[in-house]
């Protein structure tokens, strides 16, 4: 059988769609096999439960928790959550104090630490600097610096290896502050002068009072979270240690905060000669109050010598990096690098881009937590969601006879599309199925199936008029295509929008709303019309068989004499708006003549 | 061929016509009544009966029960049993919690109602009363949530509008398309209102799918009706109400198997739901969506399309339409 055009096009399309499924089932199975992906789709909390984070605020002692504070912190950890993917989890407040976070499936540690953590940055200048005297640990391979003396060694030293960031802009190593790390400029000096005059800046040694001084020097990194030291008020120094515990430091008052922070990214740094490395780093926007302040900060600093030019990058209290000022920003958009990974820059990122909480919490305790709805919601759901399939089968076998038949293949490869499309965003989005999300999933059965009723009533609607089976068929998808179009169009955009702005289990519907009505499409363009092209050349379908679904004669269309209707109509679609009008009228006046010759049935009017 | 196609033969050629369009005081008079009913009985009972997690309520934990270490299920269910019997309609939603505690959360619970039930639970789990402690929960579904839910529904309206001014090239359909809508959204949550279920963010998500196939049912309406519409030129023998009434005539077969095909499978879940489980999410969103889908395919056929010819009925061009009414071809429309 010699193919024809519209024969060669329809094949190609169901090609296409087989290449659509096999490229969707071999993703999944890259993600089973390698990712830890699974061949079901993984369930949200209701219906098979999780884990439960309950969160308890740290307080300085007398401190209460307010209900704005606690509010705001919900807020903030709902959104590093969902940044995390559409998982729906359930976070609320318990006794006014502590925040339980419910998220399905077990958290790993840097799940727990991206909720948890508060995330308050600022930028202090650096006072005074020392290794930690923790005698367990082992001062790192300082590299290439002079192995630093334990703490008591204050010889004020100036003449720092300029080679140890060559970097313009704000670079920070840990490597390059352990290099420094011996250096302990002459805050001892300040300590003796017993009438403490007010310091004058941030970087004023003047900060360093016998308190301080104290503190610092009985520090021990190891067990800086006990003493606290490292929580202080914004406008007051703070003694503290890096994140490694390797360094401690005396850093000047909060010069810059957090919340000036417009943006946040993670990214792999650039060195100064623009080559990217294959070192992460975090990318900050400061807004306008915040570059001010920044450029000021970094001015100042630039032109101080020693350990008084570096400042420190402070998240929670510890000292992520403290970078050498090698010459003022006054653009606003540091790069805070450091002992990175790609996961933790990205949970950083994250977090300074949602905000600091108001208060810092800790994780009291974690369990697990059985679902409130569980599975026998959800068995009984996709029964009855299979008894409706099989009816709706049913139904389409009645009214469409063996159209049906189309509506039925094309409902299921909708419903293997759908499956590996969820089954996908479930192993790579971290999307999970809830029960309103089933219960969507059964709605948009109906929608799709609309799809394929809009089209075959389009299609009884161009036999009406008389055309041929195939051109019915063709000239039915054109305007049934429009139609479905624009109605999955617009639901498209409208879940584009919700899902963007809307937050928790919103978002979790407009990803099932988005998702189907693109599968809808594919289907309705890639299964439906060319199998219906396809058929219609059958001559079960083409001679009208009262059993098709698309006999003329049912339909009422004009009738000439076995298996002869009128010719069809070529179909060019330019001039399609008065021709289709002149053809209608046409077609109306034939058959008012047609039951005119019937003069059988009397006009009513 | 069944009876639904000839029935559909009639309503295309126009030679069988249902007149929609003409007796709109009818249709908005019906729609009326049930807005009544739906907002009547639900203020009747006092307004929406909100879920804990839109309010919060009270947390009980029994810890140390060994029940639940030897059956989860049963430990649940007793646990919900306790609390359906001590205090009414507080909605226990019961979890167990690690390996040997059971978390019940209930609406708000006074004191005295709090001590009550922390007794009763020690009872019933066979442990000391001090390892059942209580606390007060905050609303999961927070204010926060609300409020991006309420902008971004608003954005949705703003940007569904304008793709739909562009492609009808008129607004009027969105506003015949608008209040369609929300004649559908009152009346599901209507009927939760005035049946008293509970609301959760399960039947939000519900209320939420009704709106986007209420929106898509009447954007399929309406674009047949825009085919008609536009088809007629100024020497039209149809009157504009004449010409949308046949564009929704002729839609009425696709309406009506489109929602029946998407109300089989939700009221599958509403038969199976209510009869192998009982009262709970899944019936109460079962009933929603099935309502909500027949009122949705209903509302796109009854009031949108004769509030768009009203709209358009004081239009110069349409009115001209209108005036050649008299022309001989009655059979090719709707009486008026």
């Amino acid at each position: 059988m010699a193919r024809t055009t519209p024969e060669r096009k329809a094949v190609r399309s169901l090609v296409w769609l087989l290449v659509i499924i096999i490229g969707l089932v071999s993703a999944n199975a890259a993600s089973v096999i390698w990712n830890e992906g699974q061949w079901t789709p993984r369930l949200a909390l209701d219906l098979q439960g999780g884990t439960q984070l309950i969160l308890e605020p740290q307080l300085e002692e007398t401190a209460e928790v307010t209900q704005e504070q606690l509010d705001q912190a919900v807020g903030i950890i709902r959104q590093r959550v969902d940044a995390g993917g559409v998982t729906e989890a359930e976070i609320t407040t318990q006794g006014g104090r502590n925040i339980v976070v419910a998220i399905p499936g077990t958290p790993d540690q840097s799940t727990i630490d991206r909720i948890q953590s508060a995330a308050r940055l600022d930028f202090r200048a650096v006072l005074a600097a020392d290794t930690a005297s923790n005698s367990a640990l082992n001062p790192a391979d300082p590299a290439e610096g002079d192995t630093p003396a334990p703490s008591t060694s204050p010889e004020p030293e100036t003449s720092e290896s300029p080679a140890a960031s060559g970097f313009d802009g704000v670079t920070a190593q840990t490597v390059s502050t352990t290099d420094t790390g011996d250096t302990e400029p002459a805050e001892e000096a300040p300590v003796e002068q017993t009438p403490q005059p007010e310091p004058t800046n941030a970087s004023d040694l003047n900060w360093i009072t016998p308190e301080i001084q104290q503190a610092f020097d009985e520090l021990d990194c190891a067990n800086l979270e006990e003493l606290g030291t490292n929580v202080a008020p914004l406008d007051e120094p703070l003694v503290t240690c890096d994140a490694d515990g390797l360094v401690k430091y005396i850093l000047g008052p909060a010069e810059v905060e957090g919340s000036s922070i417009t943006d946040a990214t993670a990214g792999l740094v650039a060195s100064s000669t623009g080559v990217t490395s294959n070192e992460w780093g975090v990318f900050i926007e400061f807004d306008g109050e915040g570059t001010q302040q920044f450029r000021e900060v970094t001015e100042r600093l630039v032109a101080l010598q020693g350990i008084q030019n570096q400042f420190a990058i402070v998240l929670d209290g510890n000292v992520i990096s403290a970078p050498r000022t090698i010459s003022a920003i006054t653009d606003g958009r540091p790069q805070i690098s450091g002992s990175f990974t790609q996961d933790t820059a990205q949970t950083l990122a994250d977090q300074l881009r949602f905000g600091a909480l108001p208060i810092g919490f800790e994780l009291q305790s974690q369990e697990n937590i059985s679902a409130t709805l569980g599975i026998s919601q959800l068995e009984s759901g996709i029964i009855a969601g299979v008894i409706g399939l099989l009816l709706v089968m049913g139904y389409a076998l009645v009214q469409y006879r063996a159209l049906g038949g189309v509506i039925i293949a094309s409902l299921m490869v909708a419903a293997v599309l759908s499956y590996f499309v969820i089954l996908y965003l479930s192993n790579q989005q971290g999307y999970r199925l809830s029960l309103a999300g089933v219960a969507g999933l059964i709605i948009s059965v109906g929608v799709i199936a609309d799809a394929f009723i809009v089209y075959f009533e389009r299609v009884r609607d161009e036999l009406r008029d008389g055309r041929g089976i195939e051109s019915a068929v063709e000239a039915g998808w054109k305007r049934a295509f429009r139609t479905i179009l624009i109605s999955n169009v617009i639901s498209l955009t409208g879940s584009i929008v919700l899902y963007v702005l809307a937050v928790g289990n919103v978002r979790g519907f407009a990803f099932t709303l988005g998702v189907m009505s693109v599968i809808n499409l594919v289907i309705v363009s890639l299964m439906t019309y060319p199998v219906l092209r396809l058929v219609a050349r059958t001559p079960f379908f083409s001679s009208g068989h009262p059993m098709s679904g698309l006999d003329p004669k049912a339909l009422g269309a004009v009738y000439r004499g076995r298996a002869q209707f009128r010719a069809p109509v070529a179909t060019q679609k330019k001039n399609a708006g008065s021709t289709r009008e002149a053809q209608r009228r046409q077609t109306i006046a034939e058959r008012k003549a047609a039951e005119a010759d019937n003069a059988g049935k009397k006009d009513a009017r | 061929m069944s009876m639904l196609t000839r029935f559909g033969n009639g309503l295309y050629t126009g030679e069988k016509s249902i007149d929609i369009v003409g007796r709109s005081k009818l249709w908005y008079g019906i729609a009326a009544v049930l807005l009544l009913l739906a907002i009547g009985f639900t203020a009747l009972r006092g307004g929406f009966v909100f879920g804990i997690e839109f309010r919060g309520g009270s947390e009980f934990r029994v810890s140390e029960a060994s029940l639940v270490v030897e059956d989860a299920t049963a430990a649940t269910a007793l646990a919900t049993d306790v609390v359906n019997a001590n205090v009414e309609g507080s909605n226990p939603r019961v979890s167990t919690v690690g390996t040997d505690s059971v978390r019940v959360q209930t609406d708000q619970l006074t004191p005295e109602a709090t001590n009550e039930l922390r007794a009763e639970l020690a009872e019933a789990f066979d442990v000391p009363v001090d390892q059942v402690t209580s606390s007060f929960i905050g609303a999961s579904w927070g204010q926060d949530i609300t409020r991006q839910a309420i902008i971004a529904l608003l954005v949705f309206f703003a940007f569904v509008s304008v793709i739909m001014t562009i492609y009808f090239r008129t607004w009027k359909m969105v506003v015949a398309a608008g209040v369609a809508l929300i004649h559908d959204v009152v009346l599901t949550a209507g009927l939760y209102g005035a049946l008293g279920f509970e609301i959760t963010p399960a039947a939000v998500i519900g209320f939420l799918t009704i709106l986007s196939y209420s929106l898509y049912d009447t954007v399929v309406v309406f674009d047949k009706v825009r085919e008609n519409t536009a088809e007629d030129g100024a020497e039209s023998r149809r009157t504009f109400a004449q010409s949308v009434n046949l564009g929704v005539n002729q839609t009425i077969v696709r309406s009506i198997n489109t929602s029946v095909v998407a109300v089989l499978p939700t009221a599958a879940i509403l038969f199976i739901g209510s009869l192998l489980l009982g009262a709970g999410t899944l019936r109460d969103i079962a009933l929603a969506l099935t309502v909500g889908t027949i009122v949705g395919t209903y509302s796109s056929i009854f009031i949108a399309a004769p509030l768009y010819v009203q709209l358009r009925s004081n239009e110069p061009e349409v009115k001209k339409q209108g005036t050649r009414k008299k022309a001989p071809h009655p059979e090719s429309g709707a009486v008026r």
